[in-house]
């Protein structure tokens, strides 16, 4: 195990690459969101922060961000309402820490990555939870309600789809799932990445499955009692968790770094797989309206689970067959 | 009560509130209070609603924050004065609104106004509720969670605005019509300016109706959902595209015609109206949708009488003081979202005795407490979006 021998060197630079890969790249799908949904509603988006084509909104917004004033509710729960930020944010900055982006190039490589992510991720929707309850607010509560409502709809089809990966890799490790992939798996896994896709951004809450959040009927649910900074970590959470999610795609279904070119353009490869991605999440949120909370509990029970429960018995018998 | 927000599009009765209220626990009733700041509210509306977990048990709409006492305000201003105030209470529709006015007096005063006058009124009038129309098919879906359409409808309802501004100078509060016609004559080529801007419209509506019309999710939200009955449609004297999409055929257009609408809607004539029976939210939109095609329809018939018509007045002159002799009249008008009413009360002054407004929100809105109960909170939106009302015109 590498993660064992490190000197402290090593870890101090690798967490410093993590915490920059994690404050950067959010950014970037938050810009690409901007300019993508502006060109795709007839309008420009950003165009005047930074000068050249409003590069610079996000840090310009960050900026606002940090001036606001740090409210809390009087009747919250003053320690839980601060601490749901961190709660939502940390666990992605976690969880990308052992997503390998190049061969050789993951910060802590732990042998059951896979279901690391998944635990570090899932623990994240707790910050909405946690935020819904403190904020003594009933819109904060309904959108609480409705996020532990959507856990229960994406868990088990996300968790599923990976399986079936893993199975078909015989790993529950990313870099060994990455070895073992193959160009069939495209097709053979493609059931699972359709659920994955889905399963992923209900548990972003992004449109279609922004239940929890609907600006325009719980206004915001948990977070509506947040603004400045704390509300900027939810949201950088929400973009965090595209890249988290986009990558971990790109890495599951698409053989990350794997690609025609030499070696050393893998960890690009690994970028311009997930890079779709986030733009298919983006395109969503242009195109549909968002689903009612029981409609995702049955697109999930009748739907993902079981097409994710076909494909790993359809895994398991390509798998012992062969 | 006894209305219930089931979906039953399928035959079975779903249970809409999986996981979201607790189905055999004890709960407790949660008092919500909807607004008056909300941004389903477009305004100030405020609902009352008690919850069991998500599901609605009663909802009471509470009315008033915008009260501007316009009744009363007609009362002390000349009837030129009023035109101003009486174009305020449905701001997406002002020009509609100053119609019931001048229509009022002009009838109390006998007067016929000038054929190019009346044709001119009613392209104008149609091109308003084009935008009123569009501002809805806009927000509606904004409210369901889709932000696109928005931006669409604002693309057009530009368009429009551009040509009502070039002729009235006036993007929303055009302040056009006077009593006996209009303020001034149409400029040199808009005829042609509009009908480039109404064709431009019609390319690029199915723009919206594409991320709306057959969209599986805006169905799943819509259809089924907030049904409202013809019985109710009488009996809280809801009137316009939610009434018509309860399958209530009615429309002053046709019913009771006032400027050229006789001849539009006549046998052969491009006008014709617009119904639905299901009654539920999609209906609704449905209805708001052709509507559209229909008023671009009337324009353009509109914009060919005008261009035949021989050059002449649009208005009459006017005495420096104008009274309106002793008397009483109601004139009720198609505005976009219903019956728009004036009852004038004259005593020979040059002010109105009284002069009341019956409004189409009013009514519109006070039938939420009917459908709204069984609804869940996310259908209260999509209920509350597709009655169409402007808080303005609820408070007056």
């Amino acid at each position: 195990m590498t993660g064992l021998d490190l000197t402290v060197v090593e870890i101090v630079l690798r967490s410093a690459a993590v915490l920059a890969a994690f404050l950067v790249l959010p950014l970037l799908v938050g810009q690409m969101e901007h300019k993508v949904m502006g060109h795709m509603q007839g309008r420009l988006g950003p165009m005047y922060a930074g000068g050249f084509h409003g590069w610079a909104q996000l840090v310009a917004d960050g900026v606002k961000f940090i001036q606001k004033e740090d409210l809390t509710p009087a009747a919250a729960d003053r320690r839980l309402f601060r601490i749901a930020p961190a709660l939502a944010l940390v666990p992605y900055l976690v969880a990308m820490a052992v997503v390998p982006v190049h061969p050789g190039w993951v910060a802590a490589d732990v042998p059951a990555s896979a279901l690391f992510v998944l635990v570090a991720s899932g623990v994240s929707i707790l910050g909405m939870l946690v935020a819904g309850w403190a904020s003594a607010n009933k819109y904060s509560l309904i959108g609480g309600m409705r996020s532990a409502a959507q856990l229960l709809a994406y868990e088990l089809p996300l968790v599923l789809a990976v399986a079936s990966v893993c199975l078909a890799a015989g790993t529950l490790s990313l870099t060994g799932i990455i070895d073992a992939w193959s160009p069939v798996w495209l097709l053979w896994q493609l059931p699972a990445a359709l659920v994955f896709l889905v399963a992923a951004v209900a548990e972003l809450n992004r449109p279609p499955f922004d239940m929890p959040i609907a600006d325009a009927e719980i206004v915001m649910g948990p977070f509506t009692e947040y603004g400045g900074l704390r509300f900027a970590f939810f949201l950088l959470a929400e973009y965090a968790g595209i890249v988290l999610f986009s990558v971990l795609f790109a890495v599951l279904f698409l053989g990350g770094w794997r690609g025609p070119a030499p070696a050393w353009t893998g960890w690009l490869w690994t970028l311009l797989k997930a890079l779709p991605v986030a733009f298919l999440i983006i395109w969503m949120r242009v195109a549909w309206p968002r689903l009612r909370e029981d409609q995702l509990q049955r697109l999930a029970w009748l739907g993902l689970v079981p097409v994710a429960l076909g494909q790993l018995a359809l895994t398991a018998v390509v798998v012992v067959a062969l | 009560m006894g209305q219930t927000c089931t979906v039953t599009s399928d035959t079975r009765r779903r249970a809409l509130d999986v996981g979201v209220g607790a189905g055999g626990l004890a709960t407790a009733d949660m008092i919500l209070n909807i607004g008056p700041q909300h941004p389903a509210t477009h305004g100030v509306l405020r609902l009352r609603i008690v919850l069991d977990g998500e599901r609605i048990v009663s909802a009471d709409p509470v009315i008033g924050y915008m009260h501007r006492g316009a009744e009363k305000l007609f009362e002390v201003r000349d009837y030129r004065q009023i035109i101003v105030l009486a174009n305020r209470h449905d701001w997406l529709s002002a020009f509609g609104n100053e119609l019931g006015v001048v229509l009022a007096v002009e009838h109390m005063l006998g007067m016929e106004i000038p054929e190019r006058a009346t044709w001119a009124r009613t392209l104008l009038a149609e091109l308003n509720r084009v935008l009123s129309h569009l501002m809805f098919l806009g927000s509606y879906p904004l409210e369901l969670g889709a932000i696109t359409p928005m931006f669409y409808a604002f693309r057009e309802r530009e368009e429009l605005q551009a040509v009502l501004e070039e002729a009235s100078g006036g993007r929303m509060h055009y302040m056009f019509n006077r009593v006996g016609g209009l303020k001034e004559d149409l400029p040199a080529g808009w005829l042609g300016r509009v009908r480039e801007a109404v064709t431009e419209v019609r390319r690029r509506l199915p723009d919206i109706e594409s991320m709306l019309v057959g969209n599986p999710i805006l169905r799943a939200r819509t259809e089924g959902v907030g049904r409202l009955s013809p019985e109710l449609v009488h009996a809280y004297g809801v009137s316009g595209p939610i009434a018509r999409a309860s399958g209530v055929d009615v429309d002053l257009r046709r019913d009771a015609p006032y400027l050229a609408y006789a001849e539009l809607y006549a046998q052969g004539g491009p006008g014709r109206v617009v119904t639905r029976i299901s009654g539920d939210s999609l209906a609704r939109l449905e209805v708001l949708l052709e509507q559209v095609h229909v008023s671009l329809d009337l324009a353009e018939a509109c914009l060919d009488r005008l261009g035949s018509l021989p050059q002449g007045p649009v208005n009459q002159r006017l005495p420096k003081v104008l009274k309106v002799p002793e008397g009483e009249t109601y004139v009720a008008t198609e505005n976009p979202l219903g019956f728009n009413g004036y009852f004038l009360v004259s005593r020979g002054e040059k002010t109105p005795w009284r002069l009341k407004l019956r409004s189409a929100s009013f009514s519109n809105v006070q039938v939420l407490r009917e459908i709204l109960p069984g609804c869940l909170v996310a259908d209260m939106v999509s209920v509350l979006g597709s009655m169409f009302f402007v808080v303005g015109d609820v408070d007056k």
